[in-house]
């Protein structure tokens, strides 16, 4: 049997936190500290009969933390795997200790091919050096060797698109193009193991499509890919199987879809009764934190609430939010989305043209009514917040669960079949058939 | 590529120095870092690389203005003050800089240090580099200077790539002590220049090595530069003396400063990006 590319045994990573005497930051404090030991020793023996008083005694108790603990997995050659989960579960964590940038307290991993890591685009470039020096510096950064750089530099720099600049200092190119050089010098790494941190969160939609595009092409070369990210449709278009972390360990494991509603599910229980109140523990996108949803509520026409529509029914929703500041130009997103993450619709108050919110301070209800036909199935509101400056106050991946059923309502029929193909039934206007060309005469005839 | 034999990640464990296996494959990185440092240096400036060569000069210039003229510090016997001054200053900011800049190297690429892995030992490596070539150009200048005060260098001056070699392994030796520490305690940063203008006095670069009292120099000659500076003097100027035993200080200073350096900053590596 072939072995594994990456296997890991009962990994862990404890990180020490405040300000133990341990880590104290400064050279002079510690030569103090250690100055005074005698004395403080003689102190400590003094006072002995205090219970507490070696902990008043400059012996601060260390707080630590597991960020990650009793990991174990294995991941086969070829394999483009994807790790998911809340903001400091420990992702990052077992990215970096994968790519040695740092050691792991407990446990161990086991390699077999050379690894490349991307956690970021452009990593050592300098700002004074034209382009050419700097895809020497960043390529030999990322593990490439030089004769292998100057065999792909041609290409590099034509991938890149900055042919003209390449002997200009990249202080002076655009933002755009900094990410393009930096982005075109990874690209032509050829690792057996690539480890890649959400560098998908910079650079536009074209540069996304580009950087997931070399990735696919990456992982179908029979490499290996590791890829951490935030962003869920990425994840599924390009992962065969997602491990799911949470507080430092694996929760889930499986095929991406599977993997994605076990994360999302992971933030609460089914909604059965088509209200939600939602709690600070929820999952959440912490943006700027200037609101907080409070409060999500699906009800019917009648205005009960619901967590169920019948098959081209309307339906409304109402969402609390509670404001921190005054915000002046508020715009609430909502969106629905399949059970595995995926939107395929939003709304948002400015649709129309009508202006953002003005949010005095306090707790605001706003309501949506919806007029949208969903095929049977599960389906989940995804429900946001952004200032018109484009900065996030807060997102909630699946603020509220609800079924659409097979059943009709007035003006729709019932969705015939048992597989179910898409999500929406667009309002449509069928025209009535016209023979373009009969051929019963000939039938009859022949 | 190195497919065939696994890589085994474990809790560090001990003492251990740099795989040197590790580093060699790593030379064009150490090579590109040292060349991005050369290159990064002299950018927008004017005069650009002539630095190299004006800054041991004019130090020189004002010290024998007030060291040589006014305060009548004597030189090396039958070497004006002049040349023995640029000459040891060349030496001496070499030395300085390459140590400085080890030391600040690791603080200096923490970007690099978090964000990928490489062997580390390799910044402060790459950063004694400028200093380096900046002694190859400004020793040039002291040759020339040296001729045009009528002194013929003797034959031992092709030995100089020796003396650098262990003028460069004591620096990189120190260097690596202080840029591990530097990672943990920045206030080595604060530390190093006061470190420097000491060295500067304790010495033999603005006086000759004869002006110190018999008695003190079996302890002045543990500055393991005092050795190097006499040796130094005698590759240049013909009337200065082999500087005897006290070449043997420096030789076992730099190994162990090397060898002790290079353990110590493994030792801590492990943990820079956690703590950078």
């Amino acid at each position: 049997m072939e072995q594994p590319a990456i296997r890991i045994e009962a990994l862990g990573k404890r990180y020490r936190l405040g300000s133990g005497v341990s880590d104290t930051p400064l050279l002079s404090e510690r030569l103090q500290h250690a100055m005074l030991a005698p004395w403080r020793l003689a102190r400590r023996r003094h006072t002995a009969s205090t219970p507490a008083s070696h902990l008043t005694v400059g012996h601060h108790l260390d707080r630590e933390l597991w960020a990650l603990r009793g990991v174990s997995l294995e991941i086969a050659r070829g394999e483009a795997v994807g790790l998911i989960g809340p903001n400091g579960a420990g992702k990052s964590t077992l990215l970096k200790l994968l790519s040695r940038i740092t050691l792991p307290t407990e446990g161990r991993i086991v390699l077999r091919g050379r690894v490349a890591t991307l956690l970021e685009v452009g990593t050592g470039f300098h700002p004074e050096l034209s382009g050419r020096e700097n895809i020497f510096v960043n390529g030999a950064i990322l593990g490439m060797r030089r004769r292998e750089i100057e065999a792909s530099f041609e290409e590099i720099v034509e991938f890149s698109g900055v042919e003209r600049f390449i002997d200009t200092p990249v202080k002076r190119y655009s933002s755009g193009m900094y990410v393009r050089l930096a982005f075109a010098v990874a690209a032509f790494l050829q690792p057996e193991i690539l480890l890649v941190d959400e560098v998908l969160a910079v650079g536009d939609a074209e540069f996304q499509r580009r950087c997931l595009g070399k990735m696919r092409e990456v992982s179908e070369g029979g490499r290996t890919v590791v890829f951490v990210s935030h962003n869920l449709a990425a994840v599924q278009r390009l992962c065969s199987r997602v491990f799911v972390i949470d507080k430092g360990q694996v929760i889930a494991e499986g095929a991406p879809a599977a993997a994605v509603t076990a994360y999302l599910d992971r933030a609460g229980p089914g909604h059965e009764t088509g209200s939600r109140t939602i709690g600070d523990d929820a999952e959440r996108f912490e943006g700027s934190g200037l609101a907080r949803l409070r409060k999500v509520v699906m009800s019917d026409a009648s205005g009960q609430p619901t967590s169920s529509v019948r098959l081209g029914q309307r339906f409304r929703v109402t969402l609390t939010y509670e404001t921190f500041e005054q915000i002046d130009e508020a715009v609430i997103e909502l969106g629905i989305s399949t059970p595995d993450g995926q939107r395929f619709a939003t709304v948002q108050n400015i649709d129309r043209g009508d202006a953002p919110l003005r949010l005095a301070r306090g707790l605001h209800e706003i309501a949506v009514e919806l007029d949208i036909a969903l095929l049977p199935g599960e389906y989940a509101f995804e429900v946001a917040m952004h200032t018109a400056d484009g900065v996030t106050a807060e997102y909630i991946y699946r603020a509220l669960r609800f079924t659409a059923l097979n059943v009709p309502s007035e003006g729709h029929s019932s969705y015939p079949w048992p597989v179910v193909r898409g999500y929406v039934r667009p309002e449509a206007t069928w025209s009535e058939a016209r023979t373009v060309r009969s051929d019963a005469a000939a039938v009859a005839h022949g | 590529m190195d497919s065939a034999a696994p890589r085994v990640i474990e809790a560090p464990s001990g003492f251990s120095l740099p795989s040197l296996h590790e580093l060699w494959d790593h030379r064009d990185l150490l090579y590109f870092l040292a060349r991005r440092e050369v290159s990064v240096r002299y950018k927008q400036s004017v005069i650009g690389v002539f630095w190299a060569i004006l800054q041991p000069l004019l130090l020189a210039v004002v010290f024998s203005v007030f060291f040589g003229r006014l305060a009548k510090v004597p030189s090396e016997p039958g070497v004006p003050y002049a040349p023995f001054a640029v000459s040891g200053m060349v030496l001496w900011l070499f030395f300085a800089g390459a140590m400085t800049g080890a030391a600040e190297s690791t603080v200096a690429n923490e970007k690099l240090i978090s964000k990928v892995y490489f062997p580390r030992v390799i910044i402060p490596l790459a950063a004694v580099c400028p200093p380096l070539i900046d002694f190859c150009m400004a020793f040039c200048v002291v040759v020339i200077a040296i001729l045009v005060y009528g002194i013929v260098p003797p034959i031992q001056i092709f030995l100089m790539p020796v003396l650098l070699l262990l003028a460069l392994t004591t620096a990189t030796g120190l260097g690596l002590w202080l840029s591990a520490l530097n990672v943990r305690y920045r206030d080595v940063h604060h530390a190093i220049p006061f470190v420097i203008l000491v060295g500067l006095f304790v010495s033999p670069i603005t006086y000759p090595f004869h002006l110190v009292p018999h008695a003190l120099r079996p302890i002045y000659a543990i500055n393991p530069l005092v050795g190097v500076l006499e040796t130094y003097r005698w590759m240049l100027f013909p009337t200065a003396g082999w500087p005897g035993v006290i070449i043997v200080i420096p030789i076992v200073a730099s190994v162990l400063l090397l060898v002790s350096g290079a353990a110590y900053f493994q030792r801590c590596e492990s943990s820079f990006a956690d703590i950078i």
